[in-house]
């Protein structure tokens, strides 16, 4: 019997109540007295000098208030990087100057020049329409291949090369993987590319900047999922604003999918320009702008190879990968194909031995930096294609390689050679849940089905694991993180019983007003909807982190249960006071105190309404009021796991792939709303099937975005996607949190892309394909099938 | 979006009578016009709607013929059009229901968009085109990407569809847009069969005449064994090479033959 209440229940989504009626209050909903509108002008080249900017006839336009060029934010710190990684030879990276405005040269489509902040946001475009920029276009480096032979244009005049950085890891293991493939039984490699990708979340980027001259202080808002990083980087680093005189608002997000973690140009310009122009200054992008100026991701080109010995026993990994981190550094560019991702490479798998060498590559696009996964899909998809690759290649069934291989549940903990601890997990439990929902048994007869009906049936099939629940903050400093990444929370009790939970966590779109209350009502006993959450605003909330990495339950919600604990603690002394008894023999259950063994009790609403009219208080031992606050920095990530299945249909005379069925089982732990992780898995697996079938940004030489609106930039749509077959009931439960949660928000992205390809493939295999890019659009397969006659 | 100034008269004749000043465009449905001038690229003075225009809208049947008012939206031809199935099936697949509830057939015709659906259906069912000053049959109407015969100032007020015996659409979508990737559109007229292909050609929608001799003979889809579509010619984008568009060409038509 499903429970109705508390951790486990499935509640309806209080937040949707708003969000389906339109009363959502969005960055863009928000509009300030007085305010203006910033329009920016952005490089239609990819590489040039700017030679003269001339505002002056526009600065005469209508409606004009002031024009802002790079002129203006000399002196002005540029936009961080978040992240540093040190190369295999001990060397840190090359960081590149990101300016808010260009200062001297672009370096993408879209690398903002110019800002007129008029009266209204049509003046500001027609003024921008005069102003006279001389831009020298350049050659553009877009290849990343070409990027890096000698002699290639520069992206930025000031680094030796447009090479990163070179990461080897682990660099200790690269001879003994070395020798590994030498004596290897059989070695299976595979060359492919990880296709980028823009976000699109629905909600376009809003940065609304407003600054009281009164009291000196400003205010950003924001369309971001860590309001506090904002704060810190901003302040910090670009325009030098203390916290105490900065405040950060993130409202309601409409979808960030990692692409609103970073700190952007435009929001240090708002903010900037607030103060410069005496006014509220409002930017929103439109979706043209979006496609231009997100950081996209992925990028990835990799040659993987995998040694295998006579049993077909893993024996080795290696993989080279050249990583597009665009024209800048973008906040957490460089962690993504390096620590989110190189860590990834012993998957499900005992492989005894993993080298991963990363040469990250800077060309004349748009910045390329976390998206939903960010990483750890890279990872996955290439370990787990080259895995059905060797299992075609020696005969074997993809799932029976993967088991012979999987880590056992007696290993856990279980050290990989590429520095994680496992601390829990079954992978055979979750394969063998998928072969019950995916009705793995019945494929046979659904293909012969299939080529009745002309059409070529694959089925795919593989694991995932993920390092979720981002992280301990002394092992991420060691890696190069430049921020903490605890979290934290205040639990606020009101003297009638009610509570506001103050979140460092983020919602934009994940559901923590109705998760975040079931744990509470769990924890004491009482109705959720005595519960509220408040996030998104540094004046409210202690120093946050955000919502990233699919941590806001294991971190944020271990944050608010540590701060919880201490709640009962204290209303626990109350409650003995209260009922004569001794602190040790208060139990809580059901809302109420009970003195054990007695039939003595006070109810939670007694308790703390004596907290706040402590008229019988024990005033000389204890403070009045019920609020505590808690910071969690986790021991470890955590490691949701998986195993996902896709069958597909193959119209071989179009190329057109179908998705016939997807199911996905997964082990996240202990699970607060089985609905909501439904639908945090089911919108994973819509991206990840939208970057194996349909999503591809793509630049032409000269670095031109092709694909600059949804005319050429196929986002998946329901039509595209088959009625998902999810289950989560396999659960080991992380062992190092209190809720014994791993997080999902990423599962679906990591996982479904390989079971894709493979299922393609599969389809194709008789045909003699053994590989397709990704996306496996009707061209791109057709085309394979016509390559392999 | 610059300003403009916005006219809607109520008949044919004020409309052509606006349309002769100075940097007046039409305006049909205005799903390619508006996003155009959103975007800038498109700067009328004047757009004068023919939206009001009652004469301009409706589908009916006489006489053997369908004829569907120039501003008739593709919603209408939709729920209206079931003297030509296809029609009603091609109508109701373009775009999405917010495209359907404004764009038109005048409108459709008129932009002649490389990879627009209602080309291939005025050209496969051998449609005459009604203007404001003559009939053009669609054999006629149609010339290249984005060209027609229409003058400057010229509106399409109706376009009348002789009944097919019958008739299929066969649309491969385009995976982000959704217009045509390739178009095919057969139909079997008191002339013969005759086969129309939109978003394929660099010269934008043409008629298939091999297929419509070889169905001529046979009309089975494996009348079309023989024949190859060659590349050459052939649009190339980021969403099919021209080989496999002319690839589509032959299957697309098979399907259609299939389907009649």
């Amino acid at each position: 019997m499903p429970k109705d209440h508390g951790i486990g229940a499935a509640p309806k989504r209080r937040e949707d109540v708003r969000f389906l009626t339109g009363k959502g209050k969005y960055t863009d909903d928000i509009n300030l007295y007085n305010q203006t509108y910033a329009y920016f002008v952005r490089s239609d080249v990819a590489h040039g000098k700017i030679n003269n900017i001339d505002t002056k006839a526009a600065q005469d336009m209508p409606g004009v208030v002031r024009i802002f060029t790079g002129a203006d934010f000399e002196g002005v710190g540029g936009v961080p990087c978040g992240w540093a990684v040190t190369d295999k030879h001990g060397e840190p990276m090359q960081e590149p100057a990101h300016p808010v405005l260009a200062q001297g040269k672009v370096r993408h489509v879209g690398d903002p020049i110019a800002v007129v902040v008029a009266e209204s946001l049509a003046e500001a475009r027609d003024a921008a329409e005069v102003l006279e920029i001389d831009i020298e276009e350049l050659p553009a480096v877009i290849d990343m291949k070409a990027a890096l032979e000698d002699g290639a244009t520069k992206v930025h005049d000031d680094l030796t090369s447009n090479l990163c950085f070179d990461w080897g890891f682990v660099e200790e293991n690269k001879a003994a993987v070395e020798e590994a493939f030498q004596n290897a039984h059989h070695v299976t490699s595979l060359e492919l590319r990880n296709n980028r990708l823009v976000a699109n979340p629905m909600e376009a980027r809003v940065a609304i900047g407003e600054y009281d001259a009164a009291s000196e202080d400003y205010t950003l808002y924001t369309t971001s999922q860590n309001p506090h990083v904002i704060r810190l980087l901003m302040g910090a680093f670009v325009l030098g604003i203390p916290e105490h005189k900065l405040r950060v608002v993130a409202p309601d997000v409409g979808g960030g999918f990692g692409t609103k973690i970073f700190h952007y140009a435009e929001e240090a310009f708002c903010t900037f320009a607030a103060k410069a122009v005496g006014r509220p200054v409002k930017w929103s992008a439109s979706r043209s702008e979006a496609f231009i100026s997100d950081a996209h991701g992925r990028d990835h080109v990799t040659k993987i190879e995998l040694a295998l010995d006579e049993n077909g026993k893993f024996l080795a990994v290696r993989t080279d990968t050249l990583a597009n981190m665009g024209a800048y550094l973008s906040t957490f560019a460089p962690s993504v194909p390096t620590w989110l991702h190189g860590t990834l490479m012993a998957g499900n798998y005992t492989t005894p031995l993993v080298y991963v060498n990363v040469r990250a590559v800077f060309t004349n696009t748009v910045p390329v930096d976390a998206y939903r996964g960010a990483g750890r899909p890279e990872a996955t998809f290439q370990l787990e294609r080259v895995i059905d690759k060797a299992a075609r290649e020696i005969g074997m069934s993809p799932i029976d390689l993967r088991r012979i291989n999987f880590i056992q549940p007696d290993q856990f903990p279980y050290a990989t050679p590429v520095a994680l601890e496992y601390d829990t997990g079954n992978y055979g439990a979750t394969m063998d849940k998928l072969i019950e929902i995916a009705d793995i048994a019945g494929f046979g007869d659904r293909m012969v089905e299939s080529r009745k009906n002309g059409k070529l049936r694959g089925l795919g099939v593989n694991c995932y694991i993920e390092a979720c629940g981002i992280a301990p903050s002394n092992l991420v400093g060691q890696l190069g993180a430049r921020a903490g990444l605890y979290e934290s929370a205040t639990v606020r009790v009101n003297a009638t019983g009610s509570i506001s939970v103050y979140t460092g966590s983020h919602s934009h779109g994940q559901g923590h007003e109705t998760t975040f209350p079931q744990v509470i009502a769990e924890m004491l006993g009482i109705d959720e909807s005595m519960v509220d959450i408040v996030h998104g605003d540094t004046s409210k909330i202690p120093m946050g982190m955000g919502t990233y990495g699919s941590r806001s339950i294991a971190v944020g919600g271990s944050a608010m249960v540590r701060a919880t604990e201490k709640v009962i603690a204290k209303a626990k002394k109350i409650a003995a006071h209260l009922l004569e008894a001794g602190e040790g023999d208060i139990e809580l259950a059901n809302g109420e105190f009970t003195v054990a063994g007695t039939d003595k009790s006070v109810a939670w609403g007694d308790v703390t309404l004596a907290a706040y009219v402590p008229h019988n208080y024990p005033l000389e031992d204890m403070e009045p009021g019920l609020e505590e606050t808690a910071f969690y920095d986790p021991a470890n990530f955590t490691y949701p796991s998986g195993a996902y299945a896709c069958e597909v249909e193959v119209d071989p005379e179009t190329g057109k792939v179908e998705i016939c069925s997807f199911a996905a089982a997964d082990d996240f732990g202990n699970i607060i709303n089985p609905m909501i992780v439904d639908g945090q898995v089911h919108g994973g697996i819509g991206q990840g099937i939208g970057q194996a079938l349909l999503e591809h940004a793509i630049y032409d030489e000269n670095g031109q975005l092709l694909t600059g609106s949804y005319m050429d930039y196929a986002m998946p749509r329901a039509s595209d996607m088959p009625s998902f077959s999810v289950d989560h009931s396999c659960q080991t439960p992380c062992t190092h949190n209190p809720l014994g949660v791993k997080g999902c928000g990423e599962a679906g992205a990591i996982g479904s892309p390989p079971a894709v390809v493979n299922a393609v493939v599969d389809a194709l295999a008789d045909l003699g394909v053994t590989h397709i890019d990704m996306p496996l659009s009707p061209n791109n397969v057709w085309s394979a099938i016509q390559a392999a006659k | 979006m610059y300003d403009f100034e916005f006219k809607k008269p109520g008949s044919i004749k004020a409309a052509v009578a606006m349309l002769e000043s100075e940097d007046a465009q039409a305006l049909g449905g205005g799903q390619t016009l508006i996003p155009t001038m959103k975007q800038r690229l498109a700067s009328p003075a004047v757009l004068v709607s023919l939206a009001g225009i009652a004469k301009m809208q409706g589908v009916n049947v006489a006489n053997g013929v369908m004829t569907i008012g120039g501003a008739t939206t593709h919603a209408d031809v939709a729920a209206n059009a079931q003297a030509i199935p296809a029609l009603v099936a091609l109508a109701g697949h373009i775009g999405d229901p917010a495209v359907r509830n404004r764009g038109t057939i005048g409108g459709s015709l008129a932009n002649n968009d490389p990879s627009a659906d209602y080309p291939a259906a005025a050209l496969a069912l051998n449609a005459t085109i009604v203007t404001d000053r003559r009939k053009i049959a669609a054999d006629d109407f149609f010339d290249g990407m984005f060209g027609t015969a229409l003058e400057n100032g010229e509106i399409i007020t109706a376009v009348r569809f002789p009944l097919p015996k019958a008739a299929n659409y066969q649309k491969f979508l385009q995976p982000a847009s959704r217009f045509a990737l390739t178009g095919v559109f057969v139909a079997d007229t008191k002339d013969g069969m005759r086969v129309a292909v939109t978003g394929a050609s660099e010269e934008g929608v043409y008629r298939w005449t091999e297929a419509e001799s070889a169905l001529n003979d046979t009309p089975e889809a494996s009348a079309l064994d023989g024949l190859s579509v060659s590349p050459d010619g052939m649009i190339e984008d980021l969403h099919g090479t021209a080989a496999y568009r002319a690839n589509l060409v032959g299957v697309l038509t098979k399907r259609a033959v299939t389907a009649l």
